[in-house]
Order: C-alpha cells, then sequence, then structure tokens
C-alpha cells in the first residue's frame, strides 16, 4: 500500500505538488518510487530555468529505465533538491519529503487540473 | 494477458512477488527484492537464476563434428568429452545469428546452448545448414529447465543445499550426474563474471532445486541484476553487443574466431576485418557526469557530430560511475578518445576505456 499523502496535488504521471503560498514543491509520489525501484539518478533543471505544465523538466532513473518527470505546474524554478544529486536513493525512503524542485507558480488555477488525494488514491487503484 | 512462454518455474517467481517482464519471448522474472540487492548478492555471496527460457538443442550423428564446426566460430576439435567452449553463429556476410555454448557430450555428440529470444531462428538457421551434412538436430528447449547458481559461494551452497559435489569441475567443464533417477547436466559456467554452475534438468527436477534453494534462503535473483552483471565485467548479449548487423571482430570477441580452423560460415569477412580492421568497434565509454547512456542513445565526435550508439549502459553498481559499451565508428575506437553521449536534450562528456569495468572472479 502506498503512502499519499492528504493536502497534496497529484498528476497522472504520479509527480505531487505542495503547495506553501506562492511556491510548489514537486517531487515524485511513494507509488511512483516504489514502481521505480532503486532511484540512481535524477536528471534536474537549474535554478531560473522556467517550467511549464505537462511539460518534462528532467528525469528519475532507476538502474533499468530512465522516466521522464512531468511538471504538473508553470513557473520558475527557485530550488533544486540538490541532496538528490548525491543521495538520488533519498528518494526511496521518503519520497514525499525529497521533493526535486520548487517552483515559483505563474498560474494557481492549473492546480485545479490536478487530482487531491482521494481522487490519487483511486487512480492507483488502493 | 500476453502469448508470452512461462517456464517452469513461472508460478513460483509470481508467488515470491517478482515483478514479471516479457523477455526473449518469455514471462520473466526482472526482480525480486531489487536489482541493486540481488547484484550485490551475485558478487559477494551467493544467488540463484531461473534461466529455463534459454534454448537446448542436441546435434548428433556421423558428421555432427564437422558440421557444428561448420556454423560456429570456435574450433570444437580442440575439445574432449566434458569440455564446454562459447563462440558463436555466423551469417555468410559475418553478422551474428547467436552465440552460444557448445557442450561436448560423447563423440559426434553436441549439446548447443542458445538464446531464448532467438530459438525459432536458430533451429530453423541450424537444420537449413544441416541438409548437406549427416546429422540429426533436435531441439529440446522445451524439455529442459535450467538453473543458474552464481557468486563466491556457488561451490559450497550445491553442495550444502542441492548435495552436489562440484568441486573436480574446472571452468568451462561440465558432468552428467544421476539425480535421483533423472539424467541432468552440471556446468561450471555462468553470465555474471563470478564463480558459479548452471544445472539443465527436467521441469520437474528444476523445481525440487529451486524449492530447496528458496527454503535455505538462497537470493533468488531477476533478468535485471544479470543484466547488470555481465554488462560490467564486458560480456555481450545478443540483441546489444551482437546482432545481424555486427561481427564478432567488431564486438572484440576475436578469441572466439578461429580464423586457422577449417572453412567455418562467416569465416571470409571475420578474416579480411581482422586484417584489414573492422569499419566499427564496441568500445567502453565512461561519462565525466552522473547522467546515464541508456541503450539507443546516440553517441557523438566533440563537434556533436553522431559516430554511433549506446549497446548498454548503466549507473553501474559495483563500479561507482555512469558507464556504456557503445558501437562506434572505428576512428572513434582508441582508448582516451573523448565523445560525448546524446541524453535527453543535453550532450554529456565520455571517455572510451575498455569495456570491461569489473574484473571476472573466475575459478580457473
Amino acid at each position: 500500500m502506498s503512502k499519499i499523502i492528504d493536502g497534496l496535488y497529484y498528476s497522472e504521471s504520479h509527480e505531487f505538488v505542495k503547495v506553501e503560498g506562492d511556491f510548489g514543491y514537486v517531487g515524485i509520489t511513494d507509488y511512483a518510487q516504489h514502481e521505480l525501484g532503486n532511484v540512481v539518478y535524477v536528471d534536474m533543471p537549474e535554478v531560473d530555468d522556467e517550467v511549464e505544465a505537462g511539460e518534462d523538466f528532467g528525469a528519475v532513473e532507476s538502474v533499468k529505465a530512465a522516466s521522464d518527470l512531468v511538471c504538473p505546474v508553470s513557473g520558475t524554478v527557485v530550488e533544486v533538491n540538490e541532496a538528490l544529486d548525491d543521495e538520488p536513493g533519498l528518494i526511496n525512503k521518503d519520497a514525499f519529503e525529497n521533493w526535486i524542485i520548487k517552483v515559483e507558480l505563474s498560474d494557481k488555477s492549473e492546480l485545479e487540473n490536478l487530482m487531491d488525494a482521494a481522487a490519487y488514491k483511486a487512480f492507483i487503484g488502493e | 494477458m500476453s502469448e508470452n512462454k512461462f517456464t517452469c518455474l513461472h508460478d513460483k517467481h509470481v508467488a515470491l512477488g517478482a515483478l514479471m517482464s516479457p523477455f526473449g519471448g518469455f514471462d520473466m522474472p526482472i526482480q525480486y527484492k531489487g536489482i541493486v540487492e540481488e547484484h550485490n548478492a551475485v558478487r559477494n555471496a551467493v544467488g540463484v537464476f531461473d534461466v529455463s527460457h534459454m534454448g537446448e538443442v542436441h546435434v548428433t550423428g556421423p558428421e555432427a563434428q564437422k558440421f557444428v564446426n561448420y556454423i560456429f566460430t570456435n574450433d570444437i576439435t580442440k575439445m574432449e568429452i566434458g569440455d564446454i567452449q562459447y563462440g558463436m553463429m555466423l551469417y555468410p556476410n559475418g553478422g551474428t545469428v547467436d552465440d552460444l555454448l557448445v557442450y561436448t557430450m560423447g563423440e559426434n555428440d553436441y549439446f548447443l546452448v542458445i538464446n531464448a529470444a532467438n530459438i525459432d531462428k536458430d533451429v530453423a538457421w541450424i537444420n537449413e545448414q544441416a541438409a548437406n551434412f549427416d546429422v540429426k538436430v533436435e531441439n529440446q528447449s522445451e524439455s529442459y529447465g535450467q538453473i543458474a547458481v552464481q557468486g563466491p559461494e556457488a561451490e559450497k551452497t550445491m553442495k550444502a543445499v542441492l548435495n552436489l559435489d562440484c568441486t573436480d569441475l574446472t571452468f568451462y567443464t561440465f558432468k552428467c550426474v544421476d539425480y535421483n533417477g533423472d539424467n541432468i547436466i552440471v556446468s561450471r559456467t555462468g553470465y555474471t563474471g563470478e564463480d558459479g554452475f548452471e544445472v539443465y534438468a527436467s521441469h520437474k527436477t528444476i523445481q525440487d532445486m529451486w524449492d530447496m534453494l528458496m527454503d535455505a534462503g538462497v537470493q533468488p535473483c531477476g533478468l535485471g541484476c544479470r543484466d547488470t552483471l555481465r554488462f560490467e565485467v564486458g560480456l555481450p548479449l545478443y540483441g546489444d553487443e551482437l546482432t545481424a548487423d555486427i561481427t564478432p571482430i567488431m564486438a572484440g570477441f576475436g578469441f572466439f574466431v578461429k580464423l586457422d580452423k577449417e572453412d567455418f560460415i562467416g569465416k571470409d569477412v571475420c578474416a579480411q576485418q581482422k586484417a584489414e580492421g573492422a569499419p566499427k568497434k564496441l568500445v567502453g565509454l565512461e561519462l565525466h557526469d552522473k547522467a546515464i547512456p541508456r541503450h539507443g542513445y546516440e553517441v557523438c565526435n566533440e563537434n556533436e557530430e553522431p559516430v554511433g550508439y549506446v549497446t548498454t549502459g548503466y549507473r553501474g553498481i559495483s563500479v561507482d560511475k555512469s558507464i556504456a559499451v557503445a558501437l562506434v565508428d572505428a576512428a572513434y575506437g582508441k582508448l582516451g578518445t573523448p565523445l560525448k553521449v546524446h541524453i535527453r536534450k543535453k550532450f554529456f562528456d565520455a571517455t572510451v576505456v575498455k569495456k570491461k569495468f569489473h574484473d571476472k572472479s573466475y575459478k580457473k
């Protein structure tokens, strides 16, 4: 059974957004990390990069395969989680705690297109 | 579901909760606990693989030796009964039909072990070539199950768990054993770069052995780590490092192509490539960054012009680097050559290195 946290927004490609004021922390869900297996590399954008909802912003790679990261929201990257550079496996330890990028949201109405915890739970069939 | 075939251990993999995926026409376990844990179990202790998907072809008859030597690159006349050779079957243009093991069972009696994905193609090819020889070719792939017990503790495990004393087997030799009334084949071979054994037996015996190994707590290992293990020690996978377009000379396996023996299919092209150099070369690549090169990614020269592609790539497990094997134009094949790998939107610097990233630990 995967961990799902109330109050977060979820995408169909298994990213989450945790909103704090005008900012959103974006990462992959516990369900996604479990499906991927051992994460060995996270390809992240750089601070000040623009990201767009529905567009790739990097990749999470397990031993076996690379999975594109699709940004659930648009905005500007204000921080990347550099700890993942040295220890990508942190995502396996706690995917929600170890977000990948912090985005200054340019359009908070985009959040309405995402799922809440209950809808995501149903989406992954749990 | 799919039309993939099941091995005799399929139900057991599912019961163990393995992640299953199609490979070579079979629904196979990719991992049980995790690729890294399973990889390390084999490098440091012992693990067991279900390799029942592999194909077995029995060639017998008055001209069996002459025939097998004609379709195989290595020189089987050098073998005694109980010996095994690795080599390739080639097309006349030198491209690879498959890589395989040949077991010498007796005089004019050979047991060929071929890749699962190639069983139909290989059997058709072998039969086609056999038309002019007095031989009998039997595809026995459905009759045999196969497990591989691999790792530094493999010999101890074979004795303690399966009651098979293998101390008399040297690397690349085998013996036939009566195992509770089943005539089985045990060889000191594998595909991990570690010491280890492969057992060919009836489905029932293989199922019993698997259960014994599980009861003894031996780590079941999936095809995921089988690939990372073989890749790190420079062993090729058919479809990646060897294909119908890649000769063994390009791939750097000229050692297994005996040009001084009688004629064999593909000899002329191999001889020419050995003498004049092959147009392409399989090389190792070490990236200067953590980005991971994957199969099919483009390899470029310093001007970002394509010069080849990645055949296999990983974030190494025993080697903590992003590493790959790539097929490149021969001009870029020298050790130390700077190249770039095109990964998603960026080009990453890499250097040509030896394609053996981790040393093998075989018992000679």
